[in-house]
């Protein structure tokens, strides 16, 4: 990737590059996502002004929660499964790290280029799922444990629309490389227009909000946060949990958010791309090295977008029940998906 | 019969063990839930003690009394005036409304009335105090169910009243204010303007949470079907106020007695809902809100002028005998079984507290719902822990 | 026009609110730096105006939580006319208010025969040592100049006498 650059970077430098990258890549949408929505957007839709002390406007107030939580003691409870207890908040950090792996930033401006990207996303995706069922199962605790098995039923159930929603992308593009699909949505025109790409959002709708839902479900927030459920099993899985690890799932939680939300801006609202007709540009290779630095901008603003509406939603709603939840994927978001698939590839096959 | 060999014969009851070993594996136990003493969903120190089939109760019982604190007993080492003190942190949000019915008692034993702008001014603060109460609640049912904003507009919008009873009583939360013979003071100037706009503004928060909340379609299938309390049912536990009237029953104190208050002078409507179901008990209280600030509204347009105080001796001595008063609550009914011997202060008080009484019914509703909807069961039975140890 | 699914107007409720908190600002108040002014006749500390005073026990006496104590011994105070008998007066050595223990229900100040016992809305008194709760007559002294005069009363009321 480095060799279209100007400067030529040592392989260290490119490990290096890498790492840091992957660390801004999930680190600073997280953070973004709980100062801008977290702390501020809900505080305003609640008529109160959220943390104002902590620097301007208390945008200092995460490093100041950051510092609190790594100051507190690293409680295991007594019946826990000490080791197992340990690893389970590392797991969930991890599998965001691996998730943003694939994601595509700018014409040269990735970690790894998948031919079957798609498809790693999803399968790395679900690997949470064992961190929180662990967790829950680890910890001792009633609560964690209801909180750990709701969690699996829950992510198990809406993975499944998820792919579903992903294959109609899938078939439309014709490739399960990301890097091709932000290229068919930016290369692609409406009816010889090609004035704004063609992001597959317009044709996909339908797959889209099943995929933002099942994405709102995977990130067990509101109206899906059976898993958590503050008022019901205390603080679910992550009950028994305190300090850095808490910090973990905590993090894990937002960064995975903004990594669902990146996914979704690459498969539904063109990537990193803006329409190619505008510059003139055919193919990947006559895009402008300036791309690598814009693209990533570009794909945090669509993440915001999206992301915005993810905690919107959850802001407002009250949670469905388990078997409502369950109900709803099952018998709606299944079937819906599978509809989608088949009218997609149909349209496909006969134009 | 075939002959079995020894060989064949120990298999044989090797395997008919291991599938006794079996079934025994596969009858699983139960687990006990222990929600509370320490949970968010309790708002307070209420334990209830489930027992879970998976994700559904087999059998619930609540076990109260974490925070008792005696008020019965309290009362009886202090003076009539010092009692009223007390009494008001028994029921905290609503708790003008808990002093009503113990001086009511008290008036009646003293065979005295108040003057009639103190029954005006009386029975608007009673009412303020139950859309402080319930409008809380509006807000806190969203908590239960794990919406988050409405709670705080519901904080919001209760601080305006809050604000005028302090400004009235000066306490927002045990306003002290009601004396044997009336009142303590009378309202300060532009309370009554003040009033008017507040209610106005409560009035828009009732159509907030009733978009927010009670027409979004999750929270509806959250509540609608679930924890269906029938008439007789409710009647049979002894359930009062908005519980009841959820159930079809048409029952309201403030219409069906009369006592020395104004609610003989306004008309309002007495809500009921036939379906008593978790629906029907939040939209009963959503739609007394509403009607009691136009209860509000009514009298302040027909506040009669003259003094706020009886003539009452400095030092009450109320004379020997026994009443019982009850008024209807923001929790449903509450009353006070005053004996007194002629003393300084009552000789016995039986408090009959609505939360008690509503609670009780937990075993019989709770059977057979699953885990989230004890939660939504509990937060539409609508119980203050105060009101419920006393 | 068709209803409004719920799930929308939900969406629409709270984003109003944010529209109105970027707008208007929100009802909170930023509490060091911004203060809300307690109504006139907000219960926030009892001032004491010690001359008034007689030691009479009366408010010691009411309280529900027995938190005010008094001491006083019996002293002569010069004569009020000249040539008179020197008068015998209580005169007040100790007036101490345990705030860790008042509940604030204004039973004293309402018995008080002499008006030596205020209220003042006056709310900023925490202290991180719950000892020092017990406020003396000396500092109750100085919440006198906190104390707001009466309001008006509404329209209607019965004059005071």
């Amino acid at each position: 990737m480095i060799a279209q650059l100007a400067v030529e970077i040592p392989y260290w430098g490119q490990s290096l590059l890498r790492v840091v990258g992957g660390l801004v890549a999930v680190l600073l949408p997280a953070g973004t996502i709980v100062y801008l929505f977290l702390f501020k957007m809900m505080s305003f839709m609640q008529s109160r002004l959220g943390p104002m002390e902590a620097g301007p406007f208390g945008s200092m107030q995460l490093f100041a929660e950051v510092g609190k939580w790594l100051q507190k003691e690293d409680i295991v409870p007594e019946n826990a499964d000490a080791r197992i207890y340990k690893i389970a908040p590392i797991i969930v950090l991890v599998s965001t790290f691996l998730l943003v792996v694939v994601i595509p930033f700018g014409p040269d401006a990735w970690f790894t280029n998948f031919s079957a990207g798609v498809f790693y996303a999803l399968a790395i995706g679900s690997v949470s799922v064992i961190g929180i069922l662990v967790a829950g199962w680890s910890s001792a605790n009633k609560y964690s444990l209801l909180g750990g098995l709701r969690a699996a039923g829950q992510l198990i159930a809406y993975e499944l629309p998820m792919v579903l929603a992903v294959v109609g992308v899938v078939i439309q593009a014709g490739s399960m490389n990301l890097q091709d699909i932000v290229m068919a949505q930016n290369t692609g025109e409406i009816f010889g227009w090609s004035g704004i790409g063609f992001p597959f959002v317009l044709t996909q709708f339908v797959g889209f909000l099943i995929f933002m839902i099942a994405v709102q479900a995977e990130l067990t927030q509101a109206p899906f946060d059976m898993p958590i459920a503050e008022s019901e099993l205390v603080s679910g899985y992550m009950t028994e949990y305190s300090g850095f690890r808490f910090l973990m799932f905590f993090i894990g939680e937002f960064a995975t958010a903004g990594v669902f939300a990146l996914i979704a801006s690459v498969l539904f609202l063109g990537g990193w791309g803006i329409p190619f007709s505008w510059f003139g540009w055919e193919t990947i290779d006559q895009v402008d090295n300036w791309m690598n630095i814009a693209g990533p901008l570009i794909m945090f603003t669509k993440m915001m977008v999206l992301t915005g509406i993810i905690m919107w939603v959850r802001f407002s709603y009250p949670r469905f029940r388990e078997d409502q939840l369950q109900r709803f994927a099952w018998k709606v978001l299944i079937p819906l998906s599978l509809a989608n698939i088949a009218v997609t590839a149909i349209v496909k096959v006969v134009v | 019969m075939t002959m079995l060999s020894e060989r064949q014969q120990l298999s044989y009851i090797a395997s008919q063990a291991a599938d006794a070993r079996l079934n025994v594996e596969l009858e699983t136990e139960g687990m006990t839930l222990n929600i509370g003493p320490q949970h968010p969903a309790t708002h307070g120190t209420l334990r209830i003690i489930a027992r879970l089939d998976g994700e559904q109760v087999i059998w619930a019982e609540p076990s109260a009394g974490y925070m008792h604190r005696g008020y019965e007993k309290l009362t009886e080492v202090r003076t009539f005036p010092q009692v009223t003190s007390l009494i008001n942190r028994i029921d905290w949000l609503g708790s003008f409304a808990n002093e009503v019915p113990f001086i009511l008692a008290a008036e009646k034993l003293m065979e005295i009335e108040a003057p009639p702008r103190a029954q005006h001014i009386r029975t608007i603060l009673f009412e303020l105090s139950r859309i402080a109460n319930v409008g809380l609640f509006l807000g806190d049912l969203g908590v239960q169910m794990g919406a988050i904003t409405p709670v705080f507009l519901a904080f919001r919008d209760r601080e305006y009243v809050l604000n005028l009873i302090e400004g009235a009583t000066g306490g927002r939360f045990h306003p002290n204010f009601d004396r044997i013979g009336g009142l303590k003071d009378d309202l300060p100037q532009g309370w009554i303007d003040e009033t008017r706009q507040v209610m106005k503004k409560l009035r828009g928060f009732c159509d907030e949470i009733e978009d927010l909340l009670f027409g979004n379609e999750i929270f509806q299938s959250r509540t609608r079907g679930i924890g269906v309390i029938p008439a007789d049912v409710a009647r049979q536990y002894g359930l009062s106020g908005a519980n009841l009237r959820a159930s079809g029953v048409d029952w309201d104190l403030r219409r069906d007695q009369s006592l020395p208050m104004a609610w003989d002078k306004v008309d309002f409507k007495v809500w009921t809902h036939p379906d008593g179901d978790s629906w029907a008990r939040c939209w009963v209280r959503l739609q007394e809100v509403r009607e009691s600030t136009k209860i509000v509204d009514q009298l302040l347009d027909t506040m009669p002028a003259g003094p706020v105080m009886a003539k009452v001796p400095r030092i009450i001595k109320v004379p020997e005998g026994e009443a019982w008063v009850s008024t209807e609550n923001p929790l449903g009914e509450m009353g006070y079984y005053v004996v007194s011997k002629g003393d300084l202060g009552p000789f016995r008080v039986k408090i009959r507290s609505a939360s008690f009484n509503n609670i009780s019914i937990t075993p019989w509703v709770l059977k057979g719902v699953y885990v989230p909807d004890i939660i939504t069961i509990l937060a539409s039975l609508y119980f203050i822990l105060g009101d419920i140890d006393r | 026009m068709p209803k409004l699914p719920g799930l929308i107007k939900g969406l629409g409720v709270t984003m109003g609110t944010l529209v109105r908190t970027v707008k208007d600002g929100a009802n909170t108040v930023q509490y060091p730096h911004a203060k809300e002014s307690p109504p006139v006749r907000a219960r926030g500390v009892i001032a004491l105006r010690e001359d008034n005073c007689t030691a009479c026990m009366l408010c010691a006496r009411s309280c529900p939580d027995w938190c005010i104590y008094i001491e006083a011994h019996k002293q002569l105070a010069p004569p009020r006319r000249a040539g008179g008998k020197p008068r015998q007066v209580n005169h007040l050595d100790r007036f101490d208010i345990d705030y860790a223990l008042c509940m604030y229900c204004g039973i004293c100040v309402e018995v008080c025969p002499f008006d030596a016992l205020f209220w003042s809305p006056e709310y900023e008194y925490s202290e991180p040592r719950i000892a020092d709760l017990l406020h003396d007559k000396t500092k109750l002294g100085e919440w006198m100049e906190t104390v707001p005069e009466a309001p008006a009363l509404e329209v209607g009321a019965e004059k005071k006498k």
